[in-house]
């Protein structure tokens, strides 16, 4: 069927810059670029094209220009380019609409309208240069209240803790399956996570065996598929973590086409090579908050209860009496997942219209567990477009104890979201399975990449941190009278629970 | 062998003394006074014999890897839930979600199970998890299967085979196989599950689990094996592969 779509983007050559050497062609997954031999050219294919700016970024000579394809669909406001192109695309296909990466829609993004509160003269701001900074973080429930005992002047801890999970700094790298992105990517993120005293999280694909020596340092995930989950599993692990919602995807399952389980996946994921890999968003052995504990602790029994099980949700706007369920249901940790949550692949409108900002249910489901007496007895981690160490900071403020990195890791190595990581083509070797693709990124350079990134933000948090005159991030958790909003309604004030900037 | 009373230790307790006695080299346990204690058998690793007089509580061996559990009486809900080796046996009939996400190693069921058995059951390899269930399964068997065996005698039903009830078997199934001594209606079927009369390799296929049933919970293999059975196989490994635009 003669597809509709006009190109995206145009590929300019400018054939005086052109050496021919062919790096474009080799580079292009998606087959944009072809050497015609006879011709001595370098052709392209411009329909195929997704802007992941690959053979730009390699070209020796600087001879590409990718741009937006001016001429287009007119379209106007409503009916727009993307609503066209989806129409189009459907009508070719009959099927769901997919995509990868976080929402992309332009809903107000609260962390752009908060900003933070700094010391003056009265209260001096801290120099982290010459003064210690605590952003040392310890994920788990906290018991009501410490018993201390001691002798001849010696104090010692009474209270038993339950276990806890301890970080360096309050990032970790967010839930992402083996399977969705490559084997590379998975250990870029479990060396730099290990380098950087952090965690990363497998997602639901199951752990490599070949990771399993950075397992101190791996949150391993138990979905409804329970792919991969086995003894071994939940033993190397540090911390447990039953997926219930994806931001990306509130209410709606996972799913590796066949075509993506190859040798390696099947292994890890424990299923035959080129079936299906299902994971339906109910969990069959979890219809209420009870079923939900059970899980909960028949993780915690046969792992001797001895590690955190953290509990991730997609935020919703009920999340807060659903996070009140979590922990009242054993959780050391409720994970929430803003709207922005990204992913490999989502049906389109599910990842642009459902679902809320993580800044209003991060708020919102803070001060319930404080409103009822227990936000001591789980941490929260949020996810979901946390983009800088800025947004770290006011997460961390707003109530979270770590905020999990997703989108900006692997923009970290290389990801330039051309949110076609459903393709399982990905230039960048970050999202796909084809091992002359995976090759690219080189798992050295990449840990180097995500350490320098952890290492710049966590720099940057101590800089925040003094500027407002505080020495541990622990006291900045949930202090809301730091934050200011500008630009908000009453009721997002509200909701917040922050002032408007002035005020 | 290991002798507990658990009539007023809660799970955990009870739990931990299973798992105190394994690690001291006991090979067989048995427990007394069961009275709905949950997860026995979870976390532990060494093939040790469980006997389970009682009714134990849910999620019982759920990710089990190992183990031999005999349970004298009914069981609850979960049994072997996320299994990944081992045997359970339970000499009455069982709850819900059997089975689920079960990986491997092999469960006896005298009589009938609830809701959602073998969901999402899977193998790999030279794991190949078998559910023989005596009775009747309820609505939802086999849901998304991915791998393994499951045979439902049907053994509560008529001489020659039971009417099964249940709906929505093999619903998104992908792998794998379910055999049902007697009949089922098409409308009984999940669309991604294929349905055949199983004929002589099926049954030379089942009859070593027939016979471990038989010889488990007493009964005659050629009696069983004699009646009709019906075979249940997907239709695809990729049921949903053209659901989306790429």
């Amino acid at each position: 069927m003669k597809s509709y779509i006009i190109p995206e983007f145009l590929v300019d050559r400018d054939d005086h810059r052109c050496i021919r050497c062919e790096v474009c062609v080799r580079q292009c997954g998606f087959d944009v670029h072809y050497y015609d031999e006879e011709d001595d050219e370098v052709y392209v294919d411009e329909n195929k094209c997704v802007g992941c700016l690959r053979c730009v970024t390699l070209c020796p000579t600087n001879a590409l220009v990718v741009r937006e394809n001016p001429t287009q669909v007119p379209g106007n406001a409503n009916w727009n380019r993307e609503v066209l192109h989806n129409i189009y695309k459907q009508a070719e296909t009959g099927g769901v609409l997919l995509t990868g990466m976080g929402c992309d829609k332009d809903y107000r993004n609260y962390w752009d309208r908060i900003t933070l509160d700094a010391s003056q003269v009265t209260n001096p701001s801290i120099d982290p240069l010459r003064e210690p900074m605590e952003l040392r973080t310890y994920l788990g429930a906290k018991p009501d209240a410490l018993k201390i005992g001691g002798r001849k002047g010696k104090a010692s801890l009474q209270t038993a803790l339950s276990p806890q999970l301890r970080m360096e700094t309050p990032m970790m790298f967010s839930a992402i399956s083996y399977g969705a992105i490559s084997y590379n990517t998975c250990e870029c993120l479990a060396r730099a996570a290990t380098e950087m005293g952090t965690y990363y999280n497998t997602g639901e694909g199951g752990l490599h065996r070949d990771l399993y020596r950075y397992g101190d340092h791996t949150i391993c995930q138990v979905a409804s598929g329970r792919f991969g989950v086995h003894a071994d599993y939940l033993e190397v692990a540090a911390a447990l973590e039953i997926k219930i919602g994806q931001g990306a995807k509130p209410g709606i399952g996972g799913h590796l086409p066949g075509e993506k389980v190859s040798a390696e996946i099947s292994r890890t994921r424990m299923i035959p090579e080129g079936t299906d890999a299902l994971s339906p968003a109910p969990h069959h052995d979890i219809y209420s908050i009870e079923d939900l504990a059970q899980l909960i602790y028949a993780l915690k029994e046969a792992t001797h209860w001895e590690k955190p099980v953290s509990v991730k949700i997609a935020a919703v706007h009920n999340s807060a009496a659903i996070a009140s369920g979590i922990v009242r249901a054993g959780a050391d940790i409720v994970a929430i997942d803003g709207i922005r949550g990204g992913t490999g692949a989502a049906p389109t409108m599910i990842r642009d219209n459902v679902g809320i900002p993580i800044e209003l249910a991060l708020a919102s489901v803070d001060s319930r567990l404080r409103d009822e007496g227990i936000r001591n007895r789980a941490s929260i981690v949020i996810a979901g477009g946390i983009r800088s160490s800025a947004d770290v900071v006011k997460a961390i403020a707003l109530g979270a104890d770590a905020v999990y990195i997703g989108t900006a890791a692997l923009v970290a190595l290389g990801c330039h979201v051309c949110q076609k990581c459903y393709t399982g083509t990905c230039n960048w070797g970050i999202a796909t399975q084809d091992p002359y693709l995976t090759k690219r990124l080189n798992p050295e350079v990449g840990t180097r990449r995500l350490v320098n990134l952890l290492t710049g933000w966590s720099h940057e948090i101590m800089e925040i941190l003094g500027g407002m005159g505080i020495n541990a991030i622990e006291s900045l958790r949930g202090n809301r009278l730091r934050l200011r909003g500008v630009g908000l309604t009453q009721e997002e004030l509200d909701i917040l629970g922050i002032k408007h900037a002035g005020a | 062998m290991v002798e507990i009373d658990a009539g007023q230790l809660h799970y955990r307790e009870l739990n931990n003394m299973v798992k105190g006695a394994v690690a001291e080299g006991a090979e067989e346990i048995v427990l007394e006074n069961i009275y709905g204690q949950r997860y026995i058998g979870s976390g532990i690793r060494k093939p040790v014999r469980i006997v389970v007089h009682g009714v134990p509580g849910n999620d019982l061996g759920a990710f089990m890897d190992g183990p031999k559990i005999t349970v004298e009486r009914n069981a609850q809900d979960g049994v072997g839930n996320t299994m990944n080796s081992g045997v359970i046996v339970v000499h009455g009939r069982a709850g819900d979600i059997v089975a689920m996400g079960m990986r491997g190693g092999k469960i006896f069921i005298k009589d009938s199970v609830g809701y959602r058995a073998a969901i999402h059951m899977k193998e790999y390899r030279k794991h190949k998890p078998v559910l023989v269930i005596g009775g009747q399964p309820q609505d939802f068997l086999g849901e998304y299967m991915a791998g393994g065996v499951v045979v439902a005698l049907g053994l509560n039903g008529n001489g020659n085979g039971a009417k099964f009830t249940a709906k929505h078997i093999g619903t998104g199934m992908h792998g794998g196989l379910i055999f049902l001594r007697g009949e089922v209606e098409e409308y009984q079927l999940g669309k991604e599950a294929a349905c055949a009369p199983a004929g002589e390799e099926d049954i030379a296929l089942i009859r070593q689990y027939v016979e471990e049933y038989t010889q488990l919970f007493g009964g005659d293999v050629e009696d069983i094996l004699g009646s009709r059975f019906v075979k249940l196989w997907p239709k695809s490994s990729r049921p949903f592969g053209g659901l989306y635009a790429y």
